[in-house]
């Protein structure tokens, strides 16, 4: 009988760049920069490093295929280094690698990094995929973006719930004001202006009803994290230790575009997380949750999310939200470190930069944006569209 | 017998007012302000041929078995494809036979719709074939500021021809054939080259028209005064009135030329008008059709009883009445190619058609088929191997489960700023089907300010991608809200 993942790993070290434009920067310098923090938090040799994981998406215009380019820029000793891809999940997927290697046993040290560049597009906006959706479904998909496909939920989401879609809307100005204000406290953060919730509102429209407020930042960074076991992480002197107590992934079987839902929820991340609080022994979501990093890719996204986590009850996320119950001063503040919003999202490196969040407020690191005695902090991915997604949960805790 | 057992015409959403052509471009040719009156249609800028033909032929196909058909005849002066039957894809869109039926494309005269008729019907009458739909459809690319362009619309018809339920007997026909070049257009070109308008009227029209309806009523020993409606096409209006007066044709029986309410549309133009005569039609009403284009075809028909037991899904009145007026020249001019506006870098990504691929899915593609689980009932879209219903999942059980047809809601939708699009935003979303299923759709035909959640949607057959790199046409199925009436 499975066990389950929690508190067989812990995080050794951790490091993650400044996201943003980072128009000087390949993913090189950036995967090496995010690495020489993690190394030195770590406090091990490069050489220490049995197995290593790498998470990209847009592989095509940034790092080519396979892992080659973590084991070439970081000149890692001849291990294993497999490239991983699945969405905005690819980060997470990362790590999700990095972790079963050391909880099988068959390492004991193992490397999760993660990397975008997406600044070498010459556009705004994630890069365009027509050529990456398989041959078959590029003889009928529609013209989608990222931002519209996730625009439509909130249609979907105003007529399930038979509330004026303008409302929704301003619950996700709301939701937009908050991780401005959390990324403005964030000296690593991709965008830190705080705005108001009129220039939320106002802002030009991108995918109706999303305007650009809506939407997050487009950036280049990289992220990464060095796993062992408690006993090891012991043995190498961490008093203060940081575990994985679940790691969730679910996809879409095709469901949602071809059979029967509500295009108000997402059914991934409602099964993922409901499996990721039986994997850590979390009973209550709503009471033992301390705070959460997830994947607000758009402002509706991080809405609905809410209800999938168990945590808003079903049609009530926008009166939790404008209540203040995920600001930082909340009951469970959502994006402290800025989201991606404002943190940014370079999709490889995304999943670890939340998870970066979340070890080192437990570690009382997080400076300005410091929670009080954080117990249990959730990361989440959803990679795709809201029709067809791949999600991730995972949730670090202190280990006892 | 044998005749027509059904028709439909299509004329498409947009129509440009004339005087908005020559607020726009009379400073560089005011001759076009002559020909000031009316309007003309514009397909919209997902449509061509091929898509306006499929629309006529549903059109035309109300209640009737497509799987009966023994061909599809699809004639146009613009088809997308030089070597690739273009009827073939109308056919494929129609979900219509591929084994036993015999498709062919029509084209290189703007006769070539009724030249197309005739073979149809002579086919029918020798006995070997049995049911023939003949789609003619012209979108035509006029230079700005030209008489072309004013006029010119965009257009299609169907008739479908049979031995059963006629609904007007085919009574006779007559052709003449001359190298009479008014205009040309050479492989390759984009846009016709014409000669002196005042020759092509007086010489053309004028002279073609009447010597053919002659020779046709010498041949038959018909008398023009037999016919309820003479159908011929001539956009030049006074010349069109003068060929009646010349035939002794009384002017309450010619059909009008449809120069005011939506251009010439070309190869379609006598067969869109023949579907307007046959609406208003009475039984026992004789219909003299004529089709001109380096020469003239004459055809008639005598309408029998059935003819009230027959409705187009959309009748030309109708089509001619939910218009929107599109008030805009720049618009027109990009949605025909004839200015350049960025796309965005984004727009430039041109990935190649797997041709493997599309024979593969061709069902799923250009006929919008879907499956229905034979052990659960589900129908679905797109098709994969197994079941989609949880409690099922059944491998490979399915039998074709066809969505063109079947009424839809919108679920969910948006209007998207960020996808490249000529027609910005570009709106689209999730579809629930009546009878089960969805389908996650481009939309068309809207303005995203009309669209709204609940609201019923149709399933309409447009260009999906057009790739100028290598001259491929890609279609699919796009969702129409019902925005307007």
């Amino acid at each position: 009988m499975a066990s389950g993942i929690k508190d067989k790993v812990a995080i050794l070290g951790m490091g993650c760049t400044r996201f943003g434009e980072r128009w000087m920067d390949g993913p090189e310098e950036l995967m090496v920069e995010a690495f020489q923090e993690c190394i030195k938090d770590a406090g091990i040799e490069k050489n220490q490093i049995q197995a290593a994981w790498m998470g990209t998406c847009f592989d095509e215009i940034m790092v080519g295929k396979s892992a080659m380019s973590a084991s070439m820029a970081l000149r890692l000793p001849n291990i294993s280094v497999t490239r991983v891809e699945n969405f905005c999940a690819s980060g997470t997927e990362a790590f999700r690698g990095a972790v079963y290697a050391v909880a099988s046993g068959a390492v004991d040290i193992a490397l999760a990094i993660g990397v975008e560049k997406l600044k070498d597009i010459g556009y705004g906006g994630l890069p365009e995929f027509s050529s990456a959706i398989g041959t078959t479904n590029s003889l009928w998909f529609p013209n989608l973006t990222a931002p519209g496909g996730f625009a439509m939920l909130a249609t979907g989401y105003a007529a399930k719930y038979g509330v004026d879609i303008m409302d929704v809307k301003r619950a996700m100005a709301h939701i937009s004001v908050k991780s401005h204000a959390n990324g403005a406290k964030n000296p690593k953060a991709h965008l830190r202006k705080p705005v108001t919730e009129e220039q939320v509102m106002n802002s030009p429209m991108i995918a109706f009803p999303l305007g650009l407020f809506d939407c997050c930042g487009v950036s280049d960074g990289s992220a990464c994290a060095i796993v062992t076991t408690p006993e090891i992480a012991k043995s190498l002197g961490k008093k203060d230790i940081v575990s994985v107590k679940a790691l969730q992934l679910a996809l879409s079987n095709g469901g949602e575009i071809a059979y029967q839902w509500d295009g108000a929820h997402f059914i991934t991340t409602t099964k993922a997380s409901k499996a990721a609080y039986e994997e850590a022994g979390i009973k209550n979501p709503r009471e033992d949750i301390s705070m959460m990093e997830v994947h607000d890719c758009f402002s509706v996204t991080e809405l609905v999310t809410m209800e999938d986590l168990h945590i808003s009850e079903r049609g009530k996320a926008p009166k939790d939200i404008m209540d203040g119950f995920y600001d930082l001063d909340g009951k469970v503040p959502c994006q402290p470190d800025g989201g991606l919003k404002c943190f940014g999202h370079p999709i490889g490196a995304s999943g670890l930069r939340m998870l970066y969040e979340m070890y080192n407020q437990l570690l009382g690191r997080a400076g300005d944006r410091q929670l009080k005695d954080p117990k249990f902090g959730l990361t989440h991915n959803l990679g795709g569209f809201p029709m067809m997604n791949v999600c991730s949960i995972a949730i670090v805790g202190k280990y006892n | 017998m044998v005749g027509i057992t059904a028709y439909g015409g299509y004329v498409p959403r947009y129509r440009l007012s004339r005087m908005t052509i020559i607020q726009n471009m009379a400073w560089y040719f005011p001759v076009i302000m002559a020909v000031a009156g009316g309007e003309k249609a514009v397909a919209n800028w997902d449509e061509d041929a091929i898509s306006m033909a499929v629309a006529a032929s549903y059109n035309c196909m109300a209640g009737k078995n497509r799987k009966a058909l023994d061909g599809v005849f699809f004639a146009s002066t613009s088809m997308p494809f030089t070597d690739r039957l273009n009827a073939g894809i109308i056919a494929a869109a129609l979900n219509a036979p591929e084994e036993g039926s015999m498709h062919a494309d029509f084209s290189s005269s703007l006769k070539a719709g009724t030249t197309a008729a005739i073979a149809a019907l002579e086919a029918i009458e020798s006995g070997k074939k049995s049911s023939i739909l003949v789609a003619a459809s012209d979108l035509r690319k006029a230079k700005m500021a030209t008489m072309g362009e004013m006029f010119i619309g965009d257009g299609a018809a169907a008739l479908l021809f049979g031995n059963e339920d006629v609904i007007a007997e085919f009574t006779g026909s007559y052709s003449m054939n001359y190298d009479f070049v008014d205009h040309y257009k050479g492989t390759g070109k984009d846009f016709d080259y014409a000669w002196e308008e005042r020759w092509v009227r007086d010489e053309g029209y004028g002279k073609i028209i009447p010597m053919a309806i002659q020779s046709f009523l010498k041949k038959t020993g018909a008398s023009i005064a037999d016919f309820a409606k003479v159908v011929y096409p001539c956009y030049f209006s006074g010349t069109h009135r003068e060929i009646a007066k010349r035939l002794g044709i009384d002017p309450s029986k010619v059909q009008d030329n449809l120069h005011n309410v939506c251009g010439d549309t070309g190869t379609s133009h006598p067969l869109l008008m023949l579907t307007a005569a046959l609406e208003g039609a009475k039984p026992k009403d004789r219909i003299l059709l004529a089709g001109f284009g380096q020469g003239c075809d004459v055809l008639s028909f005598e309408v029998t009883d059935e003819i009230a037991k027959f409705k187009p899904a959309r009748s030309m009145t109708a089509s001619l009445a939910a218009k929107v007026d599109m008030n805009n020249y720049q618009k027109y001019a990009k949605f025909k190619d004839l200015i350049v506006a960025d796309l965005g870098i984004r727009g430039e990504a041109n990935p190649n058609t797997s041709l493997t691929a599309l024979w593969r899915k061709r069902k799923m593609v250009l006929g919008f088929v879907g499956n229905k689980c034979t052990k659960c009932g589900t129908p679905q879209f797109p098709s994969l191997p197994m079941c989609v219903k949880p409690e099922c999942h059944e491998v490979g059980q399915f039998e074709d489960y066809e969505f063109a047809d079947k009424p839809g809601t919108i679920q969910m939708f948006t209007g998207d700023m960020l996808s490249p699009s000529v027609d910005p935003p570009a709106v689209y979303g999730l579809v629930d089907f009546a009878g089960g299923g969805k389908a996650f759709l481009d939309f068309t035909d809207c303005d995203l300010n009309q669209v709204k959640v609940g609201m019923p949607v149709t399933m309409s057959f447009r260009r999906r991608s057009r790739d100028s790199v290598r001259g491929f046409t890609g279609y699919f199925w796009k969702a129409v809200p019902k925005v307007e009436g």
